[in-house]
């Protein structure tokens, strides 16, 4: 064989494997966008199809948006990641300066169990976070979706380790000019740290748009509800589960984190590089 | 414009002592550079006296007040570093006027949004403007106001820099290492810039480098470091010419000064090779060291001492001969001012120098103060046995 046919064929092979991988990654994606255009009777018929017969996509979305108040839970999804994002940057960023930046006794061990904390499942802490709210009577609220998430370990992790890359001579200089150490943290570093903060709030808005099961346990009032509770409400186990509708509201809940993606794409892979490098 | 005090200054990190004891006093509008090789703790001392390191004991004076507690900001000095340190998201002319916004606005004033409304902000803006822009002329960098530094090249960054240190008008400048991320040509440039301006500008400047070529060339003094303690101070051709200490002497020109092992005898002349050297010392008998520049060893074939010549390096004006020779660990360096008349790699030749040339150090290192008796007739330029 050739050296030029034996790179076409390794070509080949590798473009096979990237693209089965493609292929189940994105299988379910395309029966959710397959499902949600069929009417109810091709979902429930026994042949499979990809394309529906008919197309019932805008019948789909209609109900959904009639039958349950998506722009609302939009609405809430919006109001608790960005509460949740803009409070961990608030309390990361001054941690992570402290952390990366300045000297003083136990910081290494302050920083290791920071690291530690990055071990602990939410689900481990869950009930004694849900006791602590019951007893400050926020449950069922805003407050209890966002405040248990404010201190992010891996947002303090993550900042802190971009940190420790800008140069000393920069924060001696902005010390030189007059700014207090707080000033630093918010006219220097967080300008300087723009890629890193974009890739930690693509992580902490995905993590808390999707999460199911923290506002499944704190709500109750339906007024209050995150995108993914509104999916659940069309799951019913008396008249059947109305798949139509629910895959387009599932649809219409991923789409804002797809969207802004796709817009921040190149941040987000510099965000998640700069970590590894240097 | 301010005069510096240090006394007994020391500063130790996780028990490693990097200051031990630095005393100096940095007289008003002087021109002083602490040079030495990297780790001595120039650097340190010049944190110290910004105020960005506190000190382990002793004392910063600056215009006779203590300076211990006060902010770096509130000491009014200015500081230019090695990496510019400007800020990545701002333009030039915000560089440039941070610290100005800093001093000359309350903070509600700096506040975004907020602060475009509260009634002085407009009067101080235009002011600061004006002064980034005389600054900006001053340093002919008025076109790149709108840049930010990732535009600027590395000379005009560090306009940029020394533009940040002097709009504030401070007591005293402190540089550190501001050129070492030049070029070399660019580097001999901004030496001359620097020196202009501190003529311009009559302000005590603190200089740290361990180009020792930069210090000699731009400083009214310099202060040698070497491992924590200054172990000289005086004008350049003073620490060249009279170097108190053989770590001096090595640091201080280039090449390096040529150092051969020797010997005090009992009657107080100098012996080195084998040679009785024509130069006198009080000092009492034993090993020392006997040092001549470059400069002064001349190449003869009379000479006192011989060797082969086993590396030439001609720079056009000037011509540096290796000469390596038994009793030496390194080569001896000579220098020949006539390139055109260089001898051969290989060749063996003849050396020699003028016994006012030696400056002999003891065992231990400190200088030992040597005489050349008068005498009636001596060879022209030669040491004489």
């Amino acid at each position: 064989m050739t050296p030029r046919a034996r790179m076409l064929l390794w070509s080949a092979i590798r473009h096979i494997v990237l693209l089965a991988g493609a292929g189940v990654m994105l299988t379910p994606f395309i029966w959710m966008v397959s499902t949600a255009s069929k009417p109810q009777t091709e979902i429930f018929s026994s042949d499979l199809h990809l394309i529906p017969y008919q197309f019932a996509l805008w019948d789909n979305l209609l109900i959904a948006f009639v039958k349950a108040d998506l722009w609302r839970y939009l609405l809430n999804g919006l109001i608790v990641t960005a509460s949740i994002f803009g409070l961990q940057v608030l309390v990361a960023l001054p941690a992570a300066y402290a952390l990366a930046k300045l000297r003083f006794l136990g910081r290494d061990v302050l920083f290791a169990l920071v690291v530690f904390c990055i071990l602990i499942p939410p689900q481990a802490t869950a009930i004694p976070v849900f006791l602590l709210l019951h007893k400050l009577g926020v449950l069922d609220t805003y407050a209890a979706l966002v405040l248990p998430f404010t201190i992010s370990v891996f947002g303090i992790f993550l900042m802190r380790q971009f940190f420790k890359t800008v140069p000393d001579d920069l924060i001696d200089a902005a010390r030189m000019d007059g700014i207090s150490e707080f000033g630093i943290v918010w006219r220097v570093m967080l300008p300087t740290a723009i890629p890193a903060v974009t890739a930690f709030g693509i992580f902490s808005v995905v993590a808390h748009w999707n999460d199911y099961f923290w506002p499944l346990i704190v709500l109750n009032s339906e007024h209050l509800q995150t995108p993914p509770l509104a999916v659940a409400h069309f799951r019913n186990n008396e008249a059947g589960t109305n798949y139509g509708p629910l895959m387009a509201a599932a649809m219409v809940i991923i789409a804002p984190l797809v969207i802004a993606f796709l817009f921040a794409q190149r941040r987000f892979i510099e965000g998640i590089t700069l970590t590894g490098i240097k | 414009m301010a005069e510096i005090e240090i006394r007994a200054l020391r500063k130790a990190f996780d028990g490693a002592e990097v200051l031990k004891g630095v005393d100096l006093t940095i007289h008003d509008g002087e021109f002083i550079s602490l040079v030495g090789p990297s780790g001595c703790g120039k650097s340190t001392l010049l944190r110290v006296i910004a105020g960005l390191e506190p000190q382990s004991s002793g004392e910063v004076r600056i215009d006779g007040a203590g300076a211990d507690g006060i902010r770096p900001s509130a000491r009014n000095l200015a500081m230019v570093f090695q990496s510019y340190a400007l800020y990545p998201h701002l333009s030039v002319f915000d560089n440039i006027a941070v610290p100005l916004r800093m001093k000359r606005l309350s903070a509600l004033e700096r506040a975004p949004f907020v602060g475009r409304l509260m009634p002085g902000r407009r009067r101080a803006e235009r002011v600061i403007r004006d002064d980034v822009e005389r600054v900006a002329e001053q340093l002919e960098i008025s076109p790149l106001l709108k840049r930010k530094p990732g535009q600027l090249s590395g000379g005009q960054r560090q306009r940029v820099a020394v533009g940040r240190a002097i709009v504030r008008q401070p007591r005293a400048f402190l540089f550190d290492e501001p050129l070492s991320n030049l070029d070399a040509k660019l580097r001999v440039h901004m030496r001359a810039e620097i020196a202009q301006l501190h003529r311009q500008l009559k302000t005590t400047f603190i200089y740290v480098t361990h180009d020792q070529a930069e210090a000699m060339t731009m400083s009214g003094r310099i202060a040698v470091m070497i491992g924590g303690e200054l172990i000289q101070v005086g004008t350049p051709a003073a620490v060249y010419e009279d170097p108190c200490d053989i770590r001096v002497a090595e640091f201080v020109g280039t090449p390096k000064i040529n150092a051969f092992p020797g010997r005090i005898r009992s009657d107080g002349r100098l012996e080195m090779l084998g040679h009785v050297l024509h130069a006198a010392t009080l000092a009492p008998e034993g090993e020392c060291r006997i040092c001549v520049r470059p400069e002064r060893i001349e190449l003869a074939s009379h000479g006192l001492l011989s060797g082969t010549v086993v590396h030439l390096e001609n720079l056009g004006s000037e011509a540096f001969v290796h000469i390596g020779s038994a009793g030496t660990d390194a080569p001896v360096v000579a220098r020949v001012n006539d390139p055109g008349q260089l001898p051969a790699i290989g060749a063996t030749v003849g050396y020699g120098f003028a016994p006012e040339a030696v400056r002999a150090f003891d065992a231990d290192g400190k200088r030992i103060v040597t005489s050349v008796p008068s005498r009636v007739e001596r060879p022209r330029g030669m040491a004489v046995v």
